[in-house]
């Protein structure tokens, strides 16, 4: 097997690397492999500890492994804090909030492969989350006021059209 | 046998930290000082004029007011990060009165909560760290995604912006070289651990923290209690290590643990690797009941009293290298006194 970096000497240092159950394998012929910055500190010792995997480190491994697919044809900045994505993948830090919605379609992989996961199960706050409950209530009324409707259901209809309007009149709080 | 081994003395102290930032506020590394001073005060609002009891207990620190030294000694009693000191225009910090409670404004996010409790009490420390978060919350309005969850200046974080960690003191696992397994298992789980003292594979003082690598996807209750079962496992094989250990070699151990108390007791000058290497070896005599009349809290206030920053303000003035190390082994004899 040839070198996947230098793709001319033999591969001779083989390395499997998982994060969070994402395997992760190289092969590289030694040179390589020592100038190779994301794993040369743990060929040399594989146990330390305080090894220099940063998040940026592992983030640039992504980006290499996602190959060419994965350049963005036209340079995007979040419209809130003006951040490209380019600053993201230099820094590893998102620049607000928002930048999570810019960069949906870029951050998602990245975030399944760090976390193994995209849905968030845990604690929800209360004044926030309160929101979010009613939204994803409004959103659930409508489907089924549209069902009423199509199945001309006209008093249930009536009844959820009622329901929403009290759910939003809530949110106009 | 002379064990008695309470997994607490094992687990020197349990750890919750919880990263929130402000809706509609870019993240620290974004604000100016008019916008970061502006966040400074809203979550020290949201603490200090709040109707709860807690609110006395805290006061407000900003780093900028802060002498260098006493910006580093509070990274090494760990209520501040490296990080945020790194920043300390910006940077400010909530702090109780016990010292056990820090929130830090404007570090990676805005908000950064830790609560650290001494033995093995994770879900202890969590509950008051839920607590203080729900606190802050009635007056600050969090950035909070339904899919995402809460959403942190770095995505390794969101979710639940969990870390919570133990910290171990292993010194059989790393004497037989075992600790290099239960790192690789760690990893396997979704784990992390390192060394607290020192860099790379050269841990100062077997003293190692675990930590949730995992925060997204996963309820706090799974997060803490996968962090829980996995430190059982490590603490039993520490123990079980322990014990072989000294079925082949009590004569050598308890030798080694009284010379160690020794040097402590009595030398001039102490480094800081020697000085946590020997008090790993009678904080060892302490867990296993060879040495009885030192308080293990003696070693945990030395664990940062040893400390080159903390060393200096204890001391009142800037000391080099070999200043520290006099200075080390005076606060170290007087206090095994």
């Amino acid at each position: 097997m040839l070198c996947q970096n230098c793709q001319q000497r033999e591969a001779n240092v083989h390395i499997t690397k998982i994060i969070n159950g994402v395997k992760q394998e190289l092969h590289l012929c030694e040179e390589c492999a020592r100038e190779n910055n994301e794993f040369n500190i743990n060929i040399m010792n594989p146990f330390s500890f305080a090894s220099p995997m940063s998040f940026q480190n592992i983030l640039e491994g992504f980006f290499e492994m996602m190959g060419s697919s994965y350049q963005i044809p036209e340079p995007i900045t979040c419209p809130v804090c003006h951040q490209s994505f380019d600053d993201f993948k230099r820094t590893g830090k998102m620049g607000c909030a928002n930048c999570y919605r810019t960069f949906n379609s870029e951050i998602m992989p990245i975030i399944k492969r760090v976390h193994g996961n995209i849905q968030h199960t845990g604690k929800v706050p209360k004044r926030t989350g309160g929101i979010l409950k009613i939204k994803r209530d409004i959103e659930r009324l409508k489907e089924e006021l549209r069902i009423a409707v199509m199945n001309e259901e006209y008093e249930k209809a009536a009844k959820l059209r009622d329901q929403i309007k009290e759910l939003e009149s809530k949110l106009d709080k | 046998m002379l064990f008695k081994n309470h997994s607490s003395d094992i687990v020197l102290t349990s750890r919750i930290r919880l990263a929130r930032n402000i809706d509609g506020v870019p993240f620290p590394q974004k604000l100016n000082q008019e916008e970061a001073n502006k966040v400074i005060k809203d979550v020290a609002d949201s603490i200090l004029n709040s109707n709860s009891a807690i609110a006395h207990e805290f006061r407000l620190i900003k780093l900028k007011e802060l002498k260098p030294l006493e910006r580093l000694s509070m990274v090494e009693k760990h209520l501040v990060s490296m990080d945020i000191v790194n920043e300390y225009q910006r940077g400010a910090v909530l702090l109780n009165r016990e010292e056990n409670v820090s929130i830090m404004i404007n570090e990676e996010d805005h908000i950064r909560l830790q609560v650290i409790y001494p033995g093995f009490k994770v879900k202890d420390a969590y509950d008051y760290a839920n607590k203080l978060d729900d606190l802050i919350e009635e007056k600050v309005q969090y950035a909070y995604d339904g899919k995402l969850g809460y959403l942190t200046s770095c995505p390794t974080n969101v979710g639940t912006g969990i870390r919570a960690s133990v910290m171990l003191h292993l010194p059989a696992l790393t004497l037989t070289k075992n600790i290099n397994n239960v790192f690789n298992t760690v990893v396997q789980v979704g784990m992390t651990m390192r060394g607290i003292y020192g860099e790379g594979s050269n841990a100062m003082g077997n003293i190692y923290q675990i930590s949730n690598q995992v925060t997204l996807g996963l309820t706090e209750e799974e997060i803490i209690n996968n962090l829980i079962a996995v430190t059982k496992k490590i603490i039993d094989q520490e123990i079980k290590t322990r014990e072989m250990l000294f079925e082949k070699q009590s004569a050598e151990i308890e030798d080694d643990i009284y010379r160690s108390l020794g040097i402590l007791k009595y030398s001039r000058m102490l480094s800081t690797q020697e000085c946590l290497n020997l008090m790993s070896k009678v904080r060892l005599g302490i867990e296993m009941g060879i040495i009885k009349d030192i308080d293990v809290k003696n070693l945990n206030d030395l664990l940062i009293n040893v400390q080159p920053a903390t060393l200096q303000l204890i001391e009142g003035r800037e000391l080099d290298t070999k200043e520290r190390d006099i200075i080390r082994a005076k606060v170290v004899r007087e206090t095994l006194r």
